[in-house]
């Protein structure tokens, strides 16, 4: 039973991170309708960020975030502005197309840059100190993981239902055409969305940096993790990603008891069992349109 | 003067014969190169031929249906190891065992469309990345398949002479390029290709003008698996090995894209010109490690952007020519 309760748990904490890189996803989906394949790489390109920052000026990779978030920001306003915006008016097919170029293009230059090495962020102390409840050690650095999640999914969900930029987005969501007439940007308003999602993937990839070793080729799997706990959730609703990534972080502790080998594998199969059982996923679209 | 709209209209494609000959050609040239070439250059033509069939396979998906896979390498893995389990577990012949690759490659493509075509839009690309990783952890921890070390043919094909074996794999490639090619150009311009066409273009007004939109991207997406899945099986044939990690990696759908998108998508030509252009770069610049994979990369992501018909579609836009037409025009001829 202890153990039960013990995968529960672990299970709940890795699936806080799901959620977060999650969140980064669907945002760029709701928001530019636009894919990220390269998801997973620009996670990756945080972390080994954090590793040239800390090499740098010798700080805590956990103080580095403050560095790379902003960053990332940056990178993703870029990105936006200068490639992906071009496609966005051509549907779907092409940013598609372009963040999936971006992804090989990327993980190729890191590796040619960072070496295949697998590396990890050192943030001292903190990443083993846990805490006991009984015979359940809950590790403090994935506990505070879960709660950065939800405290950075409240912040979004605030910025998008309560302020006046959660109202232009969500006009541009509804209607591109009719925003752009009433004199909203809506160009400006997709860099700004590409920006926030990019500082969000900075934020999941200084933390998964730190929690897991990672190397150039590791982006992948991160980007099909971050994609099921969208699907597994609903598409368009944020909350449902939150609890679509804890469900996935449940089904990966669970396989990985079984054999080391299966962790993924039992994700990938929960995700294919929702696709057949409940395609709308937890919490479906209609609680937020982001 | 003649108007479309007050006659019964007939759909036609001009000028077929010119695509059919062109095939012909080649099948014959290049049928006859075991005679002249080595066995070096063997190899390479099967690499470039089942390039060319998985390159026609995606443009069949993403070109003409207009759904994108980045999970190709999902069948390709499943047809080698299929031809690989038959060929070795079952004693069956390992060149007429590439046939069974596909057929399993497609069963298990028809099975798998359940789930993923109900991903909307660019989920649905993902999510055959999904389905290849699913496979590629089963295959690597599975010993009945040997697991992380692979499986080798070099057993079942000892008996058999170099040159036969040789000639063979060369072959069976050549038919596949020159299968797929001609099936799906025929296919493109029957009632089905334009069924096909229209599910891209816009799939409520194809549903509502009486298309099985559902059905249409199943047989699409089961024919794409089962020429993926052949191509697969000789492409492990060819080397004679076949591990997990590398039959399941997701460069082959990057290579896949990047062939289609620089050769010109939605042509039945492009993938063919891309296969080319992409091999020659390859002979020439291998030499520089991942930089060519990063230079190809860039090329195709400026391609999406600036140019993206693609070589071809630059091509076929400026001469107004076209070696396998496939859009449907309104007949001049009048129906009797």
């Amino acid at each position: 039973m202890t153990g039960l309760i013990d995968m529960l748990v672990q299970g709940l904490l890795l699936g806080g991170f799901f959620a977060l890189s999650g969140l980064g996803l669907s945002l760029s989906f709701g928001i530019m309708r636009i894919v990220n394949i390269a998801h997973g790489d620009f996670l990756v390109v945080a972390a080994y960020l954090g590793v040239v920052i800390t090499g740098l000026f010798g700080i805590n990779p956990i103080v580095a975030i403050a560095l790379i978030m902003p960053l990332m920001f940056v990178l993703g306003w870029g990105l936006q502005k200068t490639i992906l915006n071009r496609a966005v008016d051509g549907g779907e097919l092409s940013p598609l197309l372009i963040t999936f170029g971006l992804s090989i293009v990327l993980h190729n230059a890191l590796q040619e840059i960072f070496s295949a090495d697998f590396r990890s962020l050192d943030a001292g102390p903190v990443e083993v100190a846990s805490l006991a409840i009984g015979d359940i050690r809950i590790g403090w650095f994935a506990l505070s993981i879960l709660i950065v999640a939800v405290l950075v999914y409240a912040l979004v969900s605030w910025l998008m239902r309560k302020t006046t930029f959660g109202r232009i987005v969500r006009a541009t969501v509804d209607d591109p055409e009719v925003s752009g007439l009433m004199g909203v940007d809506t160009k400006k308003v997709y860099c700004l969305g590409m920006g926030i999602s990019m500082a969000i993937i900075g934020i999941s990839g200084a933390l998964y940096g730190i929690k897991s070793s990672f190397s150039p080729l590791t982006g992948g799997d991160q980007l099909l993790f971050a994609f099921e706990a969208v699907i597994i959730g609903g598409m368009g609703s944020i909350w449902g990603t939150l609890l679509g990534g804890l469900t996935l972080g449940i089904a990966q502790v669970i396989g990985f008891s079984i054999h080391s080998g299966w962790g993924a594998f039992a994700g990938h199969l929960v995700f294919f069992l929702f696709l057949f059982l409940k395609p709308s996923g937890l919490l479906s679209k209609g609680d937020s349109h982001v | 003067m003649y108007d479309a709209l007050t006659q019964s209209a007939v759909w036609r494609v001009k000028t077929p014969k010119s695509g059919l000959v062109a095939i012909a050609l080649a099948a014959i040239v290049l049928a006859l190169a075991p005679v002249a070439i080595g066995p070096g250059s063997l190899r390479l033509l099967v690499e470039v031929f089942t390039m060319i069939a998985l390159a026609q396979a995606w443009n069949l998906l993403a070109g003409y249906t207009g759904f994108v896979s980045v999970g190709q390498q999902a069948f390709i893995g499943i047809g080698a190891y299929g031809m690989f389990a038959v060929a070795l577990k079952m004693g069956l012949n390992p060149f007429s065992s590439v046939l069974v690759g596909g057929i399993v490659a497609a069963v298990i493509g028809a099975f798998a469309a359940l789930a993923l075509f109900r991903l909307r839009g660019p989920y649905f690309a993902i999510g055959t990345w999904v389905l290849a990783e699913l496979f590629r952890i089963f295959f690597i921890n599975t010993q009945y398949f040997g697991g992380a070390s692979g499986l080798t043919l070099a057993r079942v094909l000892r008996g058999i002479p170099r040159d036969v074996r040789l000639n063979t794999t060369y072959w069976l490639a050549l038919a596949l390029a020159l299968g797929s090619t001609l099936l799906i150009y025929l296919l493109l311009r029957s009632r089905f290709g334009l069924a096909v066409r229209t599910v891209r273009d816009n799939e409520a007004s194809a549903e509502s003008a009486g298309v099985n939109v559902w059905g249409t991207k199943f047989m699409v997406f089961v024919l794409a698996s089962f020429i993926t899945g052949c191509a697969g099986a000789i492409l492990y044939l060819n080397t004679m090995f076949v591990g997990a990690n590398a039959a399941f990696s997701v460069k082959w759908s990057a290579l896949i894209i990047f062939v289609v998108i620089i050769g010109g998508i939605g042509t039945i030509e492009g993938p063919i010109v891309g296969a080319l252009v992409y091999f020659t770069l390859r002979e020439y610049l291998s030499d520089f490690g991942t930089w060519y994979i990063i230079t190809f990369g860039l090329v195709a992501i400026a391609a999406m952007i600036v140019a993206p018909q693609g070589i071809w579609g630059y091509v076929a836009g400026r001469f107004k020519y076209h070696l396998f037409p496939v859009e449907a025009e309104i007949s001049k001829d009048l129906p009797r």
